[in-house]
């Protein structure tokens, strides 16, 4: 099937999602996803970012489709044309979305465990502005205990329901889910119970946001400042294969392998998330290269900088250099009446 | 003088009980279709009809039973629709709630038409008197053998079953109905595919309102080329209007398509003109999720025709100058009415109703009303008005189900042709404040918005 993409011609195989045939091709025409992740099943259509045009239905029905669409669970179809980033309806959307999902998230990237490594976070950063109009007050949650490994800060949430999939489709014996509906809708657990199955740490790795966070890591470090390594170790449960987030010699925190759209490569049991926080445990690979804009990689100081060159009209400067001179007093002597203004200390 | 299709009976006293409902002539549909015709044959006799579903949308019926995938081999269902909980439509409660036995009968004969042996009347949480007609109804049914296991010896088999939501408008929504009746969480689910290929426990299901279904009998009985002689164009048959708010005689009744706003406003033997004789302001023809037309676009369009209760006519000139005949919730305002008010009260009902899946709607409902509430209690920015014209355009469109329209729309036309009392609020604070509700006088300064003439 060929299906263009921002005037990009790719070939896909049938059943292949708009998304997945832009991830292919890659860079800016890549819609963003809050809420669709390709390990879990019945993920997307949810949060409305990855919304596109399709300005040719197909090569058999050439017909536009009227209404914007979710890329992350429409399907391709042979001769389909889609505008990502080169639609101003998309670009529109997606801004509208992100002021949509900003209403009720507090703004709260300094103190968050998620800075960092934060969809929404990047999304707002591509597509928000520095504005807002909502002057309301924001909706808040009680806080909930939900177990000793996850931390649910609930006014963060984002509702993608990938951490419900996660429960559904990972674990046995789910306890939590949505409840409530509408802004009011919140995860939660049936009745204030304890998450606790053996693969429940992967809620925190599919969380696009900060509401479902790290206890053994929490406020322990920026994520920027973490130094991640790829690991292994033998295990029993799971594939074993994981990221440690190192500060010097101490493994501060341990999390699945995720690929450059955020994504896990496998999901990790608790016990190698949770209890190896000893770098004797792990088989260490090496380093993990980074995303080149990401938030995490601004501690990277061994990128070359190009030399910045700022261009100012020349009137701008002129007596500039000779004050510097004055200023060092070692080529330019003051003369006698600037010695005395010197003196009396208005220079 | 209408005629009386779904109405016919139901007047006729103990109604509701099998026996009379059989002395009027109840269930002659099953026998006929049952016994002389093939499923495709009703089928076919329901497209000619040109019946359109009732629910709101509009969509033709025939078509949409076409579409239902027979050659799967799986199991089929019928499911009907009976979470009326739009603010002002109230029409299928009553059709239950008096002549329960239509709905079942209707319900038999499409089920045979679809090939479905067990069907589902999903039922409002709210109406819950009227569940326990409906199951007192199909008790009765099995009881004289019209559902269940080899129906007059046609050796066709009918489950029914009547289930009773738990209370949420998004429930009518086809999809949020089947996954709510599936015991899930009722989310609307990403179309395609659509429940004629997958529906109920991933099975080819129809989703039918309850309106749509009690025509089926009538038009099996008589033809749908009969049917079809009713109305206009490609409004045939009659519908019901549940008609509330500012006029003389609220309530519901059976009209033929076609017939004027006017007449059905005005004449005696509906709504009887305006209440106390107030002028008219406003209408909202379809259902609180559809646009309000102000006084100068009810009864004329732009191009000077005389506005019809039909599809066509009533959504003329699109959301500029027209609105939809949705589900048939008539609303009349009269020039006491507090547009923004009326709006904020909407804006209400549809941020407490979203389910909170897709994020336009989850978040632009709730700011939406927290807007108007602002507005409304004299707390409103000049920026304000734009600030809402702007949200409803952004949640218009780009969520999953239709909700996020229908939240949008009510609030969008009430700009469009209320714009002045926006603005009123916003620049009067002080008067909106200290105004009493229960005071039935008109804005000082919006009065131009009603119409000059007493209708």
């Amino acid at each position: 099937m060929k299906v263009t993409i921002d005037g990009q011609e790719i070939d896909v195989e049938p059943g292949t999602t708009i998304l997945q045939a832009a991830r292919k091709i890659g860079g800016e025409s890549v819609p963003p996803a809050m809420c669709y992740y390709s390990k879990l099943k019945g993920s997307g259509g949810k949060c409305r970012c990855c919304l596109v045009e399709v300005s040719k239905g197909s090569d058999a029905n050439p017909t536009p489709m009227p209404k914007l669409v979710a890329s992350c669970v429409t399907g391709v179809m042979d001769g389909m044309e889609v505008k990502s980033i080169t639609s101003e309806r998309v670009v529109d959307a997606r801004k509208s979305v992100t002021e949509f999902l900003l209403i009720n998230h507090p703004l709260d990237c300094p103190i968050c465990d998620q800075a960092g490594e934060c969809d929404l976070q990047n999304l707002s950063f591509k597509n928000g502005s520095s504005k807002t109009r909502f002057i309301e007050e924001k909706r808040t949650f009680e806080p909930e205990n939900i177990g000793p490994n996850i931390q649910l800060h609930m006014n963060r949430c984002i509702l993608c329901y990938r951490c419900v999939m996660t429960a559904d489709q990972l674990t046995d014996g789910r306890v939590h889910g949505v409840v409530n509906r509408g802004d009011h809708s919140q995860i939660s657990t049936c009745i204030s119970k304890a998450i606790d199955n053996e693969f429940s740490g992967n809620m925190i790795d599919v969380c696009p946001v900060g509401a479902l966070t790290d206890k053994t890591f929490r406020f322990k470090q920026r994520v920027w400042f973490n130094k991640p390594y790829n690991a292994h170790r033998n295990c029993t449960k799971c594939c074993g294969k994981t990221t440690l987030w190192m500060f010097g010699e101490e493994i501060q925190r341990v999390t699945a392998r995720k690929d450059e759209y955020h994504e896990v490569e496998e999901f990790i049991c608790n016990e190698c998330r949770f209890d190896h926080k000893d770098p004797k445990d792990w088989v260490i690979e090496g380093p993990r290269k980074f995303e080149k804009d990401s938030v995490i990689n601004q501690n990277n100081y061994t990128r070359k900088l190009d030399k910045v060159v700022i261009e100012t009209e020349s009137q701008i400067l002129l007596g500039r250099e000779q004050d510097r001179k004055k200023i060092s007093m070692t080529a330019i002597p003051l003369k006698k009446d600037e010695v005395q203004v010197f003196k009396e200390g208005q220079i | 003088m209408g005629q009386k299709i779904l109405l016919e009976h139901a007047q006729v006293p103990g109604i509701k009980t099998y026996e009379i409902y059989r002395k009027v002539g109840g269930y002659r549909s099953v026998e006929k279709a049952l016994k002389s015709m093939t499923p495709d044959e009703v089928v076919e006799e329901v497209k000619t009809s040109g019946l359109r579903g009732r629910g709101g949308a509009g969509f033709p019926t025939g078509m949409k039973w076409s579409f239902i995938d027979k050659k799967s081999g799986k199991p089929r269902h019928l499911v009907c629709n009976a979470d009326e909980s739009e603010p002002g439509t109230f029409k299928d409660r009553y059709l239950m709630e008096y002549i329960p036995h239509l709905l079942i009968e209707g319900m038999i004969t499409s089920s045979y038409a679809l090939g479905c042996n067990l069907s589902y009347i999903y039922i409002r949480g709210e109406y819950m008197w009227v569940f326990r007609i409906l199951e007192t109804a199909i008790k009765e049914a099995y009881a004289n053998g019209w559902l269940g296991k080899n129906i007059l010896g046609s050796g066709f088999d009918l489950d029914l079953h009547v289930h009773c939501g738990a209370g949420a408008y998004i429930c009518g929504e086809e999809t949020a109905l089947i996954e709510s009746l599936e015991g899930k969480r009722g989310n609307p689910r990403i179309k395609p595919p659509f429940p004629a290929v997958s529906g109920l426990w991933a099975n080819p299901t129809v989703v039918n309102n309850v309106e749509s279904i009690a025509a089926v009998p009538w038009i099996v009985n008589n033809t749908g080329a009969e049917y079809a002689k009713i109305g206009i164009g490609r409004s045939t048959g009659t519908k019901l209007i549940s008609a509330s708010g500012h006029c003389k005689n609220p309530g519901v009744y059976e009209i033929d398509l076609g017939l004027s706003v006017d007449e059905f406003m005005n004449s005696d033997e509906y709504l009887g003109g305006m209440m106390d004789d107030r002028p008219l302001k406003a209408l909202v023809p379809g259902g609180s999720s559809v646009p309000i037309l102000p006084a100068h676009l009810i009864f004329k369009t732009t191009e000077g025709n005389d506005r019809l209760m039909t599809y066509e006519s009533l959504s003329e000139g699109g959301f500029a100058s027209g609105s939809m005949l949705g589900s048939g919730g008539f609303i009349v305002y009269n020039d006491t009415t507090c547009i923004v008010r009326n709006t904020w009260n909407f804006s209400r009902f549809y941020h407490h109703e979203s389910c909170g899946q897709c994020s336009p709607c989850r978040e632009g409902t709730g700011w939406m009303e927290k807007v108007l509430h602002r507005i409304e209690h004299g707390h409103g920015r000049e920026e304000d008005i734009e600030l809402l014209w702007d949200i409803q355009r952004k949640i218009e469109g780009n969520t999953i189900c239709p909700l996020g329209d229908a939240a949008a729309w009510p609030v969008a036309a009430a700009i469009r042709h209320f714009r002045d009392e926006f603005e009123y609020h916003v620049r009067f604070p002080e008067k909106i404040k200290n105004r009493d509700h229960f005071v039935a006088e008109p804005f000082e300064k919006v009065k131009h918005l009603v119409a000059k003439e007493v209708v």
